[in-house]
């Protein structure tokens, strides 16, 4: 694998997170409980597809084969995406979609704090832009979790059952392999693992004040961010979002 | 174009005709989203910033520049997208945040809420949500005047 292989996997992985995130969290839409949280969760989704465009973009430049942020998006197939599988999961409650946003926001915003400093600008460019506002999403998803876990019997109970469910897919996160290690010696990203002890603070500081169990286990789901595997989520998702490509190829808006 | 081409600073005057879309009663240049205008050869480029990166407004934005210019007879414009240094609440000019105050929309603060309510001037009001009608807005109530109002996000 030569570095822009490397570079390229690299930024499908963060670009595929935060499209395939956007658009579960965007299914919400005119769906929330109530008008603030609607239009909350609507503002998240956009951010999150805004980021998408920047990492995309990159990723078609350093492929050189002439591709934009659109056609990556649009243009694969869930064997060709890098996500994590904790982003395709499907949304289920009100609660366990912020306990996902949770868990996936502290790790956003570790990560991009350090590739402010990647060796490569634009890297650090768009980290830099992104990381203002992922700041005020996982202050809201943390508020909400804390909230909702420290809140009624019932809230507590769906809050807990949410993070049972969603934990097992948190270790892929953290798991580096050959392309996260020529990213390191490139200077580009952090070894993934090397954020893990921040999270571990941030995630259980909040469960505490939730009133949360982690739970024990540290078995975790992969096979997301190397595409040997993804959930069968991802293609049901894909023929929502890739609808009209799918149906009427090429046309443009 | 005929005779000879305008100068940067009569371009930075037209740019502040330009509405934001979406808050039109400041401009484009108030916001501060124009960092820098500069003529190549002969086409002009202009260097648009994204306030959130989701912005939808943004792509709007660089419509109306470019119409805008085109109106006053420049045609070869380039709107380039720049995206660091990444955009701050910093660069809204005075007369934009005064303007964003008499329209009902509380001015970004340091602090990280309003200074106060932007109907009654009372200093007692609290956050509804963190997210307003826009990316960049959130949602605030005057405990005194029961009005709701947005609040401009500090970033």
């Amino acid at each position: 694998m030569t570095r822009d292989e490397a570079f390229l996997q690299f930024l499908l992985r963060m670009g595929d997170n935060t499209l395939v995130l956007g658009h579960r969290v965007s299914e919400w839409c005119g769906h929330a409980p109530v008008l603030e949280e609607d239009i909350a969760l609507a503002n998240t989704a956009l951010d999150l597809i805004g980021q998408t465009q920047m990492w995309l973009a990159l990723a078609g430049e350093v492929q050189g084969e002439g591709k934009s942020a659109d056609d990556l998006a649009f243009l694969r197939d869930a064997w060709d995406f890098r996500n994590v599988l904790l982003v395709e999961v499907p949304n289920g409650d009100f609660g366990r979609t912020l306990m996902r946003q949770f868990l996936f926001d502290a790790w956003h915003k570790l990560m991009l704090e350090r590739l402010m400093n990647s060796s490569d600008e634009r890297v650090a460019a768009i980290a830099a832009k992104a990381v203002k506002e992922v700041t005020y999403h996982v202050e809201r998803s943390r508020d909400t979790v804390v909230g909702l876990g420290d809140g009624t019997e019932e809230s507590h109970a769906r809050m807990q059952e949410a993070l049972d469910y969603l934990w097992p897919y948190v270790g892929e996160l953290f798991a580096a392999d050959a392309v996260d290690e020529a990213m390191v010696a490139a200077g580009i990203a952090p070894d993934p693992a090397s954020l893990r002890a921040d999270y571990d603070a941030l995630v259980g500081a909040a469960m505490a004040e939730a009133t949360l169990s982690l739970p024990k286990s540290d078995f975790a789901h992969k096979g997301g961010r190397n595409g040997r595997m993804h959930t069968e989520h991802l293609g049901h998702l894909l023929t929502q979002m890739q609808w009209l490509q799918r149906a009427y190829p090429g046309a443009t808006w | 174009m005929s005779g000879a081409r305008p100068g940067t600073d009569q371009i930075w005057e037209w740019l502040d005709a330009v509405p934001d879309p979406e808050i039109p009663v400041i401009s484009v240049v108030d916001l501060g989203i124009v960092r820098d205008v500069e003529w190549r050869g002969d086409t002009l480029t202009v260097a648009v910033t994204p306030t959130y990166s989701g912005c939808p407004a943004t792509s709007i934005i660089a419509m109306d520049i470019e119409t805008a210019l085109r109106d006053r007879g420049i045609e070869d414009i380039r709107i380039e997208t720049r995206i660091s240094p990444p955009w701050t609440t910093d660069w809204l000019s005075d007369k934009g945040r005064a303007r964003l105050e008499e329209y009902g929309i509380a001015p970004p603060q340091p602090a990280g809420g309003p200074e106060r309510c932007p109907h009654c001037g009372s200093k007692a009001v609290e956050k509804v949500s963190q997210f307003g009608s826009t990316p960049c807005k959130a949602h605030w109530r005057c405990t005194d005047c029961l009005e709701p109002f947005d609040y401009f996000k500090c970033i």
